[in-house]
């Protein structure tokens, strides 16, 4: 297929425990729908999972729900057919320039051993933007097939 | 909606041990492995061996917590190695840089051998 019929699918899910495994289902049911690859499939499902923890542990969204888009699209004369995740919360927001890359090194060394969301999410997405202010953060990543 | 993990420990001798998880490694599931890792440590096995041949899925607060295992290991000179890893979950593993402080392999029979100083 070196096209793909534009799909999409929104979800909410509440911010409760294994709330994020809900959302995996959805990239499983598009992804094999595009005849994404199997580990492709299991990279976008692990950067949907840390977007939202991320939202969850850190965003004290007033509504406790974070909102998802699920998109199938395919950039003309570009890189092809990709599904792309938003993950949005309605949140405080943070300054992304302000993160501090985790290093193992010092992560064995201290208490703090948190902190790697946002590192595995651009390590393992093809485009990461993310947007953040005082009405929330959206986390839009794009994975292409 | 229940991913909720288990972990079997075996001993196959006095020197290792081996954790098998089965299910989602987050904060809860990392911590089940953090008990068993603890009592073993607690018993004096500080060589360890996470097969993660049926789990499909993890966290980085789960992943967090293997690293407060591996620091509690290297803090009493021992050694932990993971098997049967997900091409994804090894790729998030090297992502951490976990994979400089504990090894990574395809089967469980080379990792024990690693653990053991049967090999390099």
């Amino acid at each position: 297929m070196s096209s793909v019929e534009r799909r999409e699918v929104h979800l909410t899910i509440p911010v409760a425990p294994e709330m994020e495994i809900a959302a995996t289902a959805q990239v499983a049911a598009l992804g094999e729908w595009m005849e994404m690859g199997r580990d492709k499939i299991d990279e976008v499902k692990m950067a949907v999972v840390e977007a939202c923890i991320n939202a969850f542990e850190h965003s004290a969204t007033p509504d406790h729900k974070v909102e998802l888009a699920f998109r199938v699209d395919a950039e003309e004369g570009g890189r092809g057919a990709y599904l792309e995740v938003d993950v949005a919360d309605s949140g405080h927001g943070f300054d992304p320039t302000r993160l501090k890359t985790p290093e193992i090194a010092a992560a064995l060394r201290s208490s703090r051993k948190r902190g790697w969301g946002i590192k595995i999410i651009e390590s393992l997405m093809d485009d990461v933007r993310i947007e953040s202010g005082d009405q929330g953060t959206r986390i839009v990543m794009r994975k292409y097939r | 909606m229940s991913e909720t993990l288990k972990v079997v420990v075996d001993r196959p001798d006095s020197t290792v041990a081996v954790l098998r998880t089965d299910g989602y490694i987050n904060n809860t599931g990392g911590e089940e492995i953090a008990k068993e890792a603890y009592a073993l440590l607690g018993s004096g096995v500080n060589r360890l061996l996470l097969d993660l041949e049926k789990t499909k899925i993890v966290n980085s607060i789960g992943i967090s917590i293997l690293i407060e295992i591996l620091e509690k290991l290297l803090d009493q000179g021992g050694k932990l190695a993971f098997c049967r890893l997900t091409p994804t979950i090894e790729k998030t593993f090297q992502i951490m840089g976990l994979a400089q402080y504990a090894r990574i392999f395809p089967a469980p029979e080379p990792a024990l051998a690693w653990l053991r100083g049967e090999s390099e």
